[in-house]
């Protein structure tokens, strides 16, 4: 592409963005009803292929930590003779970053939260699929076929993988009974020992926790905060800085701290806990009663992913019941395939219940903030919510 | 110089004659010639590029596609010069670069002077291999291995606990920042320090003695002097690799362990803000502009 | 002139950076036989399982394979443009030489993420998407700054009487160049060859912003260490790569180290 056309783009998905993210802030938030009035995405009309091909020997794929292990990736290798080249991202906005300009003709797919979809969707990065050539979708739970965060205007940019919530990760032999509040991770009596992500969304969990604990703050979704709201999170956090030995970014991470000794509570993701409870160590995890923020994801596509036949071969394999549970298990989170929970118990008995893959599983995801990305409009309809790059300023000031 | 150019070179030149005498009458010709390919390397690629980041500081993001805006303002160097976040960063990214270089230094002077001065030539071998050696170590792999060293459960705890000594718990700390930097780019001073050490003539040490100065006098009023043009050239590297280092501090930092790079790629990689991280990636190249530019006067770039 | 107490106190000191380098690298190998893939003191057990499991992986091969490409081809370029400067630099003088050998260290003296995040931005700009060639562009461009310095440093230090010796006695600027100069300047070209080869297998900062989905063996490594299920095979691959660089790196050492070109007198 010359670089008159790549400026001709820039400024044409600029307007197109810029139009999309009036018509999205005029319109509400991101729970607004297939068929609305906002400004179609601009891959809307790209239309999604009818077969899946040959597969191309190769598949790039942008992904949370976990998300293809070796135990459910290499058979699908052996199967489909697509190796796999993975890429690990710490934050959706990093996957938003890579994802840029399409995937830049690198990447085929990426496991976005709710939290990037939309910027996704309406920066064209990423393009309708067929979601007839997953045998398994119709097996989904009916609200992960069609879920606002990926489905818009009855277009499918993606298809649902799993979905859960951000723990809280502790060492039984410091805390012999369960936390049952957030605040072990604001207490000054554990100062130097505490950890959380180092990723601007936390403040949500920040806000969500002053939403119980200071009412008359008057938050009631932690993504939407006034000025006010804003301010009052930030201060926390700070307050919060001296007690933290270690901002994690990787998985890894916090698993050192908290294998090490450095830390003994912190936010975590449930594949952290697992993974140290594997390796025989004193730790648990658990969702406070101030509740949990939490990620729903979908695997969506590139708008100029290379190789888009190993790529539905991907979606097809990780969407059956088995793997839909083995990852369910493996990373302590709910798949959206509801025969999954037979699978779960065979492998790990109990194991459907204890992550909700069961009957339980409606409530329990009430119960739950999902990450969506802050915008300015808040859902009653003002301007006056704080946007998300206010965050991640806001983040390098907390971080100090 | 007319005697060389009335001389005819031998015919053994064959077809090249003509060009030999061209070189010869314009000198410069020559030199024209073999600059203008990495000249031009530098130019089309490397200072386009540089060129390009700073025009785009100057520009904004869309704040939901975060795709480039190209409006003109002075909005990110308004945020940089106004937050006092920003100064802070710039200040303990400058003040552990400045510590790590001093460290360095001193680590690496008598270790320098023994390869170079006191060691047979088969130990200088040895030892500069050794020196070289650990660049061959992965760098990840190097500070991941310190991790191993510092973090509460880890071998110098354990030490030191062996030797009923408290623990030192500078795991995660800014402390640890220094002590794996220095210890990283350690080679990097050594080589240059070394190399300054093995040039200097050994008669300017015995001329000193013959005039009765003594060996620290001599050390001081004539090794360090020379050798200090070597020390500048090691500085240059210990002093700019840390203040664009990023992944050490993401390793190995604590919760106020933020350097520039970090924000800078925390801009780059993650909020996609190319703008403002361009805008603050000047001021790292305002202040190696500026310790480059007394490098070159105290001599550091013939001794690099 | 050192005294004996001054050897023995340089001896000390030597042997404690000796080990301070060392320490961090012997526990890269010790690690490698970790049974947990959680790095954690003390060792929990040892086994060899890492080194097979590190055999089969068809993602290290490509990495390491992918290095070794980028660090050839980046050499090549470098030796070939980092001597030419250094030849233009050390025989002429003309305006703007100081700005011109200023330019040419800036790769080596601004931190390698002003230029990655430079060139990621001047590919994304003209529309030129990340490949093999992106990385060799990038890592060129700082070796080089590697070879024309060591090449610069060694043309300092001859003696330019024995090239104007060599004209006297007939000799062309061609077999001037292939009997005199080479040989004098030939062991510090392999030098900066193999220093830049080192920079370029090493680099990590420049490779992130201008890789795609390519992943050289640092950016392979990056990736294990945030993944962590296969933490030790980064330790099989390190500990392979430093006893496979041993012999090298001691002949370097020879060459440069030696004290060849070691000036007799003040000049």
């Amino acid at each position: 592409m010359s670089s008159a056309e790549g400026r001709k783009s820039f400024w044409r998905l600029a307007c197109v963005s810029a139009s999309a993210v009036v018509a999205i802030t005029a319109c509400g938030s991101s729970n607004t009803p297939t068929g609305s009035t906002q400004a179609p995405p601009p891959t809307a009309n790209m239309k999604p292929p009818t077969s899946v091909g040959a597969g191309e020997g190769q598949l790039n794929l942008v992904l949370w930590d976990g998300y293809a292990d070796k135990s459910w990736a290499d058979p699908f290798t052996a199967a489909t003779g697509c190796k796999l080249n993975l890429h690990p991202a710490g934050s959706s906005d990093e996957m938003v970053s890579l994802m840029k300009d399409g995937g830049g003709g690198q990447w085929d797919m990426v496991s976005a939260s709710g939290d990037a979809d939309l910027r996704l969707i309406y920066g064209g990065d990423v393009k309708p699929m067929n979601t007839d050539l997953i045998p398994d979708f119709k097996n989904f739970q009916a609200y992960f076929q069609s879920p606002p965060y990926n489905t818009i205007g009855g277009v499918h940019y993606g298809i649902s993988l799993q979905w859960g919530p951000n723990t809280l990760l502790y060492s039984t032999k410091k805390f012999p009974t369960p936390p049952t509040s957030w605040s072990v991770i604001y207490d000054k009596a554990n100062q130097g020992l505490v950890t959380v992500p180092d990723n601007p969304i936390q403040i949500a969990d920040a806000a969500l926790y002053l939403s119980k604990t200071q009412p008359s703050l008057g938050i009631t979704d932690p993504y939407e905060l006034t000025q006010k709201q804003f301010d009052a999170t930030v201060a926390l956090l700070k307050q919060q800085q001296p007690l933290i030995k270690h901002y994690w970014a990787l998985a890894t991470d916090e698993i050192s701290l908290f294998q090490n000794g450095d830390v003994t509570v912190g936010a975590a993701w449930p594949y952290q806990t697992i993974q140290l409870q594997q390796n025989g160590g004193p730790f648990a995890d658990t969702i406070p009663q101030e509740g949990a923020t939490g990620w729903a994801d979908t695997w969506m596509m590139a708008t100029k992913a290379p190789h888009p036949n190993c790529a539905y071969k991907w979606v097809q394999w990780v969407s059956t019941a088995q793997v839909q549970a083995e990852q369910a298990i493996s990373f302590g989170e709910t798949p959206v395939n509801s025969k999954a929970c037979a699978q779960m118990d065979a492998l790990d008995a109990g194991s459907c219940h204890q992550y909700h893959a069961d009957e339980t599983g409606a409530a329990y995801f009430n119960t739950i903030k999902f990450w969506k990305t802050p915008l300015s409009t808040c859902d009653n309809g003002s301007q006056n919510c704080v946007p998300y790059d206010q965050w991640v300023s806001a983040w390098t000031t907390i971080k100090g | 110089m007319s005697v060389k150019a009335a001389r005819r070179p031998p015919s053994k030149g064959g077809g090249a004659a003509p060009f030999q005498a061209l070189f010869w009458r314009l000198p410069w010709l020559r030199a024209v010639l073999l600059l203008v390919p990495p000249l031009g390397w530098f130019v089309f690629v490397y200072l386009a590029a540089l060129g390009l980041l700073l025009i785009t500081a100057f520009w904004t993001i869309d704040p939901f596609t975060t795709q480039v805006v190209e409006s003109w303002n002075l909005d990110n160097f308004r945020i940089i010069l106004t937050d006092p976040t920003y100064w802070t960063i710039i200040g303990r990214t400058v003040l552990i670069a400045g510590l790590v270089t001093l460290t360095d230094a001193v680590l690496a002077f008598p270790f320098a002077y023994f390869m170079a001065r006191v060691a047979s030539r088969r130990v200088q071998t040895i030892l500069f291999a050794a020196v070289l050696l650990p660049l061959w170590a992965s760098y990840l792999a190097r500070v991941y291995a310190w991790i191993l060293i510092l973090n509460h459960d880890g071998v110098l705890n354990w030490s030191l606990q062996k030797v009923g000594l408290p623990a030192a718990n500078i795991g995660y700390t800014n402390v640890a920042m220094w002590l794996v930097f220095s210890y990283i780019w350690l080679p990097f001073m050594v080589i240059p320090v070394y190399t300054a050490l093995e040039r200097l003539p050994e008669s300017l040490l015995e001329a000193a003695a013959d005039l009765g100065a003594r060996r620290w006098r001599t050390v001081r009023d004539v090794v360090l002097p020379l050798v200090l043009p070597g020390v500048v050239a090691g500085s240059i590297f210990t002093f700019s690799l840390t203040l664009g280092d990023y992944i050490t501090p993401i390793l190995i930092g604590g919760a106020s362990s933020n350097f520039i790079g970090n924000v800078v790629y925390a801009n780059i990689g993650i909020a996609n803000n190319v703008p403002f991280a361009a805008a603050l990636t000047m001021v790292p190249v305002a202040v190696m502009t500026v310790y480059l530019t007394v490098a070159q006067r105290l001599g550091a770039f013939e001794a690099l | 002139m050192e005294g004996p107490w001054t050897r023995l106190g340089l001896w000390a000191w030597s042997a404690l950076i000796l080990m301070f380098l060392f320490v961090p690298i012997l526990l890269i190998f010790f690690y490698a036989f970790n049974s947990s893939n959680i790095e954690s003191w003390p060792i929990p057990g040892l086994t060899l399982k890492w080194f097979t499991a590190t055999w089969n992986d068809d993602t290290v091969r490509t990495a390491l394979g992918l290095s070794l490409q980028v660090g050839l081809v980046a050499t090549a370029i470098a030796l070939a443009l980092g001597s030419c400067a250094a030849f233009a630099i050390h025989r002429t003088s003309f305006f703007g030489r100081e700005a011109v050998s200023l330019l040419f260290i800036l790769p080596l003296a601004l931190p390698g993420i002003i230029t990655g995040i430079a060139l990621n931005a001047f590919f994304s700009f003209s529309g030129v998407s990340l490949s093999i060639w992106t990385i060799v562009i990038g890592h060129t461009t700082f070796c080089i700054v590697v070879v024309y310095n060591n090449v610069l440093a060694r043309l300092r230090r001859t003696q330019g009487s024995l090239v104007e010796a060599a004209m006297d006695l007939g000799a062309n600027g061609f077999q001037t160049f292939r009997d005199i100069t080479l040989p004098l300047i030939s062991t510090s070209v392999v030098a900066g060859c193999m220093l830049a080869f080192a920079l370029s297998f090493d680099e990590v900062i420049v490779t992130t912003f201008t890789a795609g989905a390519q992943s050289t063996l640092p950016i392979w490594i990056f990736g294990q260490i945030r993944h962590g299920v296969l933490l030790p095979e980064v330790n099989v691959v390190v500990s392979f790569v430093i006893l496979v660089t041993i012999i090298p790196v001691v002949v370097a050492a020879r060459l440069t180290g030696g004290g060849a070109a070691r000036v007799p007198a003040a000049r």
